[in-house]
């Protein structure tokens, strides 16, 4: 009778496994893809960065809410001679996953092993503001300097995305941050376990974080991570759809965050490049900034915020986005939607309006095309609109949707495109990361690339101020030399800025001390306080 | 079965008429897009409702089905006339075209017609129209289709040569093509018939999964497959949005069910 019932006993249990599968203090969440590496000074990938930004400490970190900079392993720190040197005050009585101690050595083995050149790392480039390699000197233990061959801009921000690794522990995988790296299923999962030696305590002297594991679950379909998220296998979606957003708000709205503009724009540009294969009318078309006004203004961007992205976007300015809060330009305004004056320009720059068609000066009734990604709802349903806009004067637009590779083939190499419709996602606030946008000689000067000299007297002043507030020391001074930068490209136009999508997430009602940022890595930023509560998913 | 052939022919001669009258309607438009009623629910003046930017849901559905009801039987035939020229020529001559037309048949059914169709694509001039390229990917759908019912009517082609009549027809003095176009074929038309309604459905489904992937007819022209991704929006999914899934539907189905008896039996 006692075996019957311990087996009926463990029968009902096995049943009922299923809605009790979530373990408090157990954070579950979806990574597109594997991790391409798990070195942290390697890092390329989205999903690398995701294990990098939970396992890393790094010495200084920017918090993404207020976007200031504050110490972490690094005291303290000091910007000397003109942005070369940095010297940083470390903490004592840290120690490495394993118990190894972090002295400045760490940061000395780190430093050297970032700027090999053996290892490419994209993370070093940013330090690459010359061809020497730094000098690190250890004054002592906890006392570390690096100087530089030439000045670095935003030296101490940079440091947010170097994480400190042990010089002399055995285990590869000793980390200074909040969790480690203890197991790994390709195409299934990382799991990562709370560091019992990290150093960070909350107000009461409890030592974080809170979660005892993460589980980074390998899911590409955006849509079986909603499904697992309604069925609660799933705590936070880190980056939501303007549809699945909706779709959450209408089930669970306490669950949904919408957290403002995020860095990521959508953007349209035409090709402006001298060899490429167009008619030369079209190229005249192309490089005329009156024409690429006239574009600009006749797109309605409120209809494109409000019907595509159900209001979670914001008809962008420029460059940057009013998420990066220090440097975007607040005086720039986004395009204005008015047809007339678009008919004006075009008017002024010699086409004509005729029975419902533009026709250019030698009489070519302008029709171009957009080429944009197949399978992007959004950005196919962008370009629609816009075609109906563009029609409002005469133009007529045709939308091609290419397979990416095709895509990027005609826009890197062949150049045998007219006008391409993509977004861009600005991952580090500072503008000296997009050197290689704005640079006229830079290979993603998408409209115009690998100039050997500048084409246009504003691609020239852009040039020039790049470089000016790249080896400017004074944030101030920087910042008055990028504002320019953005008010040129919203006159000029090489980039039709046309929406600020919305960082939008949403998270499961087991989850406490959320802080919704709009910058990267949006939801869980502050994973060491996250918390989740003893509540049952089964519940839900 | 023969009511259900009837009822099926009626049904897709419907379909067309209704897409062709719908199309020549005064004032009627399947790109105008009515963004205050974006995403509306089926009403009078809208009687599927809106798709998300507006755009008059049944308008667009009617003219998707107009043309491809036109366009896939045209490539079916397109294919089935080649099958019949490929298959009729190296089941009847044998010998050296039958194994290099053989060879052909392997190797074409040996693509991956997926990664073709997106490498032609990717070729095609920027500034085609939508409907240029929905009629060549139509038109390749057509050339890669040709391959399986050629394998058929080769064998029913061989089989043929070798049967009484035939030997007949030689002995009377009847040889080459002559031979081929008045007694091969002729014989071989139930197959061909059968080769024909097959495709259709076929060339309907692969646009259709073309479609759903985003690269079928470019913005606005609407197709069946660009309709169909409507579905892959759990947000959208009411019942109206399936109007479009049903009409894929019922139109395969009618096309299957139009195989007269003897042409089901081969």
């Amino acid at each position: 009778m006692t075996r019957r019932y311990a087996f009926r006993l463990w029968f009902a249990l096995a049943l009922i496994t299923p809605a009790f599968s979530q373990v408090a203090d157990e954070l579950r969440f979806c990574l597109r893809s594997d991790p391409k590496t798990f070195d942290p000074l390697a890092v390329e990938d989205d999903s690398s960065e995701a294990v990098r930004y939970l396992t890393a400490g790094v010495l200084l970190r920017v918090n993404r809410v207020t976007q200031q900079l504050s110490p972490e392993l690094a005291l303290s720190w000091k910007v000397d001679r003109q942005g070369r040197q940095i010297t940083f005050q470390l903490r004592r009585n840290v120690a490495f996953s394993d118990g190894t101690p972090f002295t400045a050595d760490d940061v000395a083995f780190t430093m050297n092993r970032l700027m090999d050149p053996k290892l490419h790392s994209v993370t070093a480039d940013a330090f690459r503001s010359s061809d020497l390699p730094p000098r690190v000197s250890v004054e002592s233990p906890d006392k570390v300097s690096i100087l530089f061959a030439a000045p670095v801009s935003s030296l101490e921000r940079l440091f947010d995305q170097v994480p400190v690794l042990s010089g002399q522990s055995r285990q590869k995988t000793a980390v200074l941050g909040p969790f480690y790296v203890a197991d790994y299923k390709p195409g299934v999962e990382v799991l990562l376990q709370r560091n019992p030696n990290y150093w960070k305590t909350d107000a009461r002297g409890i030592r974080l974080p809170y979660l005892k594991s993460v589980h980074l679950i390998i899911q590409q379909s955006r849509e079986i991570e909603l499904v697992r998220f309604r069925r609660g296998e799933v705590d936070l979606v880190n980056s939501l759809d303007p549809d699945a957003f909706e779709q959450l708000t209408l089930q669970a709205p306490t669950s949904v965050y919408d957290a403002g503009p995020s860095l990521e724009s959508e953007m349209m540009w035409f090709n402006q490049v001298a060899s490429a294969p167009l008619p030369s009318y079209k190229k005249a078309w192309f490089i005329s900034r009156e024409f690429r006004r006239a574009i600009s203004e006749s797109v309605n961007r409120a209809d494109l915020c409000r019907v595509i992205y159900k209001g979670h976007a914001r008809p962008a300015e420029g460059p940057v986005s009013p998420a990066n809060r220090f440097w975007f330009n607040s005086a720039l305004k986004p395009h204005p939607h008015d047809t007339a004056s678009a008919i004006h320009r075009l008017d002024r720059d010699g086409f004509r309006l005729w029975d419902g068609t533009l026709y250019d000066r030698g009489g070519h009734p302008v029709e171009f095309s957009v080429v944009t990604n197949a399978g992007n709802r959004p950005r196919e349903r962008m370009a629609a609109m816009i075609q109906q806009d563009l029609a409002t004067v005469g133009i007529k637009l045709n939308v091609v949707t290419l397979d990416f590779p095709s895509l990027i083939e005609r826009i890197t190499r062949s150049f045998n495109y007219e006008a391409c419709l993509l977004g861009l996602t600005n991952l580090d606030l500072d503008p000296s990361a997009q050197m290689n946008v704005w640079l006229s000689s830079a290979g993603n000067h998408q409209w115009n690339p690998n100039q050997k000299e500048p084409a246009t007297a504003w691609e020239a002043e852009i040039d020039r101020l790049m470089r000016a507030q790249a080896a400017e020391p004074r944030d101030a001074a920087r910042k008055r030399l990028f504002d320019r930068v953005q008010q040129i490209v919203s006159e000029e136009a090489p980039f039709i800025y046309l929406v600020n999508k919305n960082s939008l997430m949403a998270f499961s009602r087991q989850i406490r001390n959320t802080a919704p940022a709009a910058v990267q890595p949006q939801a869980y930023w502050n994973i060491e306080v996250l918390q989740k509560t003893t509540q049952l998913a089964g519940s839900k | 079965m023969k009511l259900l052939r009837r009822l099926s022919i009626t049904l897709l001669c419907l379909m067309f008429a209704i897409a062709l009258a719908a199309d020549l309607a005064p004032g009627a438009s399947y790109s105008r897009q009515f963004r205050e009623f974006a995403n509306a629910p089926p009403s009078a003046r809208f009687p599927l409702g809106t798709d998300d930017l507006g755009r008059d849901r049944l308008m667009r559905l009617l003219h998707a089905t107009g043309i491809s009801l036109l366009l896939a039987p045209s490539a079916a035939l397109a294919s089935t006339l080649f099958a019949a020229l490929a298959g009729g020529l190296a089941g009847y001559f044998g010998g050296w075209c039958d194994r290099l037309l053989v060879r052909i048949v392997d190797l074409m059914l040996s693509l991956p017609w997926l990664f073709l169709l997106l490498a032609v694509r990717a070729l095609l001039p920027l500034n085609a129209s939508p409907l240029t390229s929905l009629v060549v990917t139509y038109g390749l759908l057509a050339a890669l289709g040709w391959a399986s019912p050629a394998r058929v009517v080769r064998a029913g082609a061989r089989q043929l040569r070798e049967s009484e009549f035939i030997f007949q027809a030689r002995a009377c003095g009847s040889g080459g093509i002559r031979l081929l176009w008045r007694q091969i074929v002729p014989n071989l038309r139930p197959v061909l018939l059968a080769q024909f309604l097959t495709s259709i459905p076929i060339f309907i489904l692969a646009e259709a999964n073309l479609g759903m992937l985003g690269l079928s007819a470019g913005e606005p022209y609407p197709t069946w497959g660009n309709l169909l991704q409507e579905l892959q929006n759990p947000s959208s999914l009411r019942l109206e949005v399936f109007a479009t899934l049903t009409a894929v539907a019922l139109s395969v189905c009618c096309f299957k069910l139009i195989f007269p008896m003897e042409v089901s039996r081969i």
